[in-house]
């Protein structure tokens, strides 16, 4: 018991790891997860702004079409496809495959930047949409 | 030694010097439970007449004293001292402070005995090139452990979760008269898992076993449990998987894979975990 009775002297030593693809890749997959999720309640308001009526839609659209709206509406794109790339990469690792380094390192870099061209090419799409309506 | 490439590692020995930040933007001591704070510590410069002189940022910590935990700043003398980190620490143990206090052996990364955290990254010291590190290098204690003193981590909880998995042969059949025999095929199976050394860099990196390290058993030990489990010898494989059907022994590895990026001996330890989970839905199917 002498070990446990020394636990509350001894001190923790410290996290000062250097932040690398594996960690960070990891953390932004949660932190996007959480992001989505926030996401999803501006979703719902969006959807009861468009059933309640004609004014409460326009203050809502109001609010979306404004630089820190559109701002949002681009993060949202970003984290969502980020999010989407990232779990499909797990579903890959749940089938035993990809985990030499080099894959591990080679599919993080795909994540990244499958999810910019991703989301570049929605902004694109949506807004060429917008254009003909 | 591996040239750094920016973007891609492909062995866990190459060490990234171009990245942005040296390390997660959180103040040191943000979270940090009462008395394992850092405090500045003093200087200590090289002896005269040294001219190719490198520093050294150590983290101390001495029980005896009752002070927090510090950080002494060493002046090596390049030309006096060889060419590995351990050579520099036992180089400033025998010329500047004879109390600074690290575990090594075999100083050829068999043992595993100086696993410790250098420029922020896990490794051995002893295969850890001084050339290799920022200036000045840091070095400190495996990360996320009770301090004994100094670079000396106590093991004893890692050691205990290792017991669990039970690291040995174990047989229901008969003894035979003579050595269990392996296929070579099957004694292949074990090839990459048998290596580990347990010097804990891996679940010393592992941010899920810093914040479940009570019950998640971490990668060093869930290496060794596939190990186990990959020995076409052993016949308690439905016991051993029975033990890590746990949402937290095995389930809390989240595939973040920092441990494969620094086992020292380019070990695969997120692949093993990734080996038993599959062996459990293998089972339940």
């Amino acid at each position: 018991m002498e070990h446990l009775s020394n636990e509350h002297i001894r001190p923790l030593s410290p996290n000062i790891h250097r932040p690398q693809l594996t960690s960070v890749r990891s953390i932004v997959n949660r932190i996007t997860g959480v992001f989505l999720r926030a996401c999803a309640v501006v979703l719902v308001v969006w959807l009861i702004a468009a059933a309640s009526g004609r004014e409460a839609y326009s203050r809502f659209h109001d609010c979306i079409a404004s630089w820190p709206g559109q701002f949002f509406l681009l993060a949202s794109t970003f984290a969502f496809f980020l999010h989407l790339c990232g779990g499909i990469r797990h579903l890959v690792w749940d089938t035993v495959r990809g985990f030499e380094l080099r894959q591990i390192y080679i599919s993080g870099w795909i994540v990244v930047a499958t999810s910019v061209v991703l989301t570049l090419a929605c902004w694109l799409a949506s807004l060429l949409i917008a254009r003909q309506v | 030694m591996a040239k750094a490439n920016t973007f891609i590692i492909t062995s866990s020995d190459q060490v990234s010097r171009r990245t942005i930040l040296k390390r997660f933007p959180i103040p040191r001591n943000f979270g940090v439970p009462n008395g394992s704070q850092i405090e500045p510590g003093r200087t200590w410069t090289a002896p005269e007449g040294a001219t190719r002189t490198k520093q050294f940022e150590v983290y101390r910590y001495n029980p005896v004293s009752g002070e927090k935990p510090r950080l002494d700043l060493f002046e090596v003398d390049l030309d006096d001292c060889g060419p590995m980190i351990l050579d520099a620490l036992i180089w400033i143990k025998n010329n500047i402070d004879p109390t600074l206090t690290f575990r090594r052996s075999c100083r050829e990364g068999v043992c595993g005995s100086c696993a410790m955290n250098m420029d922020g990254t896990n490794w051995l010291a002893c295969t850890r090139f001084i050339e290799e590190t920022d200036s000045p290098t840091r070095i400190y204690p495996l990360a996320n452990m009770r301090i004994i003193k100094d670079l000396v981590p106590d093991l004893t909880h890692l050691y205990a979760q290792y017991e669990l998995i039970e690291p040995w042969l174990q047989t229901k059949t008969s003894d035979p008269d003579r050595e269990r025999l392996q296929a070579p095929e099957d004694r292949k199976k074990l090839d990459g898992y048998y290596e580990c050394i347990l010097c804990f860099c891996c679940t010393s990196g592992c941010p899920s076993h810093w914040w479940n390290g009570d019950r998640f058993l971490g990668p060093a030990v869930l290496l060794q449990a596939w190990r186990w489990l990959a020995d076409s010898r052993d016949e308690a494989t439905g016991r051993r998987l029975d033990t890590l059907e746990d949402p937290f022994r095995l389930y809390r590895c989240h595939t973040i894979l920092n441990c494969t990026r620094t086992c020292p001996k380019g070990l695969n330890p997120g692949k093993a975990i990734a080996e038993i989970k599959k062996r459990i839905a293998d089972r339940r199917s």
